[in-house]
């Protein structure tokens, strides 16, 4: 299908893009590589009169560190934040997760802050970079402000941004030398995640002495699984203390029941993704 | 109407196009590119996939507007002089296709997938054509003439050295 006619404007400067963004109001959506909006507009799921594609704006582009802090730019596409050095030394969780989003086209288009603003609960992004603790940043029209990631996600496909609001970049704290690894369920290729596991781990000598986990398709919005994080620190990282830890992970979840599985089914899975998750992340 | 320009297959064109054309209607409707297909039309499928400044793309998943400035490769533009590109010579000579409707994006998506690996495992191959379905399920086949493209691009100075010498 072909989407209902739109305006488009491709602004130079993020200045630009905010005041359009705030000219057009609800008429509008901001468009960044387009891999979740182009589908939705194709199937008129959604229909606005202004399009604003950020492509043109080189500072919301790129990876880069500041102090504590790894900056991803909104615009990077997928392949390259996997690819970067600096994501792999640092949060090495990401491209964990990236490693099995979508398929090559999409990784090759789609952004990074188009997918986190796109808040799919069934997204690949949502779950790591919470586990990570990143924070968020917005520009609006009263300038600038960072949203922490435990406030980002409201509820499915909704996030902090205003209306207004156009997120800039993603700031992630360093975890050097921390394992990582995102365990997916899938039934068919390049397919959204029926549930998926985000777990980072900071071990010492086989030993867990920290613990990130996130939870993809769990609920409204992906989700800390804090329960295990607590319950793993001090643990060692072998498969009988992993697996108790893990039994937590479904704790306070609230996972969709549809055709791919009830929620009772992915409560399940995330207890033995977790497990999984958790002790690939350790090295173990 | 937005004013467009970019590169298609070697040649600069130029054109007034609706915001919301779609990459591949452009490429298929007004420059008669109609080697690049629609599968699918829901972005699942990979056989409208074209070569966007370098990187594999689904042109029905990308904007015609968005391609302004842009490089843009298809089916069409891989031969050489009269020569097939070495991924279309090895899909012939392997047999990687029954009814050939994926074909054009499975080739496209090949030669992205030894640009960026040149040395792929099998594994490596199912997972870089994940995003493109062939519906006679003529997988083998299509693996098989991807690891035939790969050793026959592969130059002798980029082989590793056998032995000790």
């Amino acid at each position: 299908m072909i989407p209902a006619q739109f305006d488009y404007l491709a602004p130079t400067t993020l200045e630009e893009a905010v005041a359009a963004l705030a000219e057009h109001g609800d008429d509008a959506k901001v468009l960044a590589g387009g891999q979740s909006l182009l589908p939705v507009l194709r199937m008129r799921l959604n229909a606005p009169e202004m399009v604003i594609d950020l492509r043109r704006i080189d500072a919301l582009r790129g990876i880069r560190e500041d102090g504590e802090e790894i900056v991803v730019g909104a615009m990077t596409p997928h392949s390259v934040v996997a690819a970067d050095p600096l994501m792999a030394r640092h949060a090495a969780l990401v491209p964990a997760a990236i490693e099995h989003l979508a398929d090559a086209q999409v990784r090759h288009r789609g952004t990074f802050g188009g997918a986190l603003a796109h808040a799919d609960p069934a997204g690949d992004l949502g779950a790591p970079v919470l586990a990570l603790g990143a924070t968020f940043v917005a520009v609006g029209p009263t300038g600038r402000r960072t949203i922490p990631a435990d406030d980002f996600f409201v509820d499915l496909f909704e996030t902090a941004l205003a209306e207004d609001e156009i997120l800039t970049e993603v700031r992630i704290p360093r975890r050097t030398g921390w394992g990582a690894h995102y365990e997916k369920f899938v039934r068919v290729a390049h397919q959204w995640p029926i549930v998926a596991v985000a777990a980072t781990v900071r071990a010492e000598g086989g030993t867990i002495a920290e613990a990130r986990v996130g939870l993809t398709n769990m609920g409204s919005t992906p989700l800390r699984a804090r329960g295990v994080e607590e319950a793993l620190v001090g643990q060692p990282a072998t498969e009988e203390a992993v697996r108790r830890a893990a039994a937590l992970a479904a704790d306070g979840a609230n996972p969709p029941s549809d055709l791919n599985g009830d929620a009772d089914y992915r409560r399940h899975l995330a207890t033995v993704l977790t497990r999984r998750a958790v002790l690939s992340a350790a090295g173990a | 109407m937005t004013r467009i320009s970019l590169t298609v297959d070697g040649a600069k064109v130029a054109d007034d196009v609706e915001p919301r054309m779609l990459l591949v209607q452009y490429l298929r409707e007004r420059l008669g590119k109609t080697g690049t297909v629609i599968g699918c039309d829901t972005s699942n499928c990979g056989a409208c996939t074209v070569h966007l400044d370098g990187t594999s793309v689904k042109s029905c998943n990308v904007l015609a507007v968005q391609a302004d400035g842009a490089e843009v490769t298809t089916i069409e533009g891989l031969a050489r002089d009269g020569e097939l590109h070495p991924v279309q010579e090895s899909f012939r000579e392997c047999h990687g296709l029954q009814c050939g409707f994926c074909t054009p994006g499975m080739i496209m998506q090949s030669v992205a997938l030894l640009a960026e690996n040149p040395r792929p495992s099998e594994e490596e191959i199912r997972l870089g054509l994940e995003g493109n379905l062939c519906r006679c399920t003529g997988y083998h086949n299509i693996v098989r003439a991807v690891q035939h493209a790969a050793d026959s691009m592969d130059t002798p100075a980029a082989a590793p050295t056998g032995g000790l010498s």
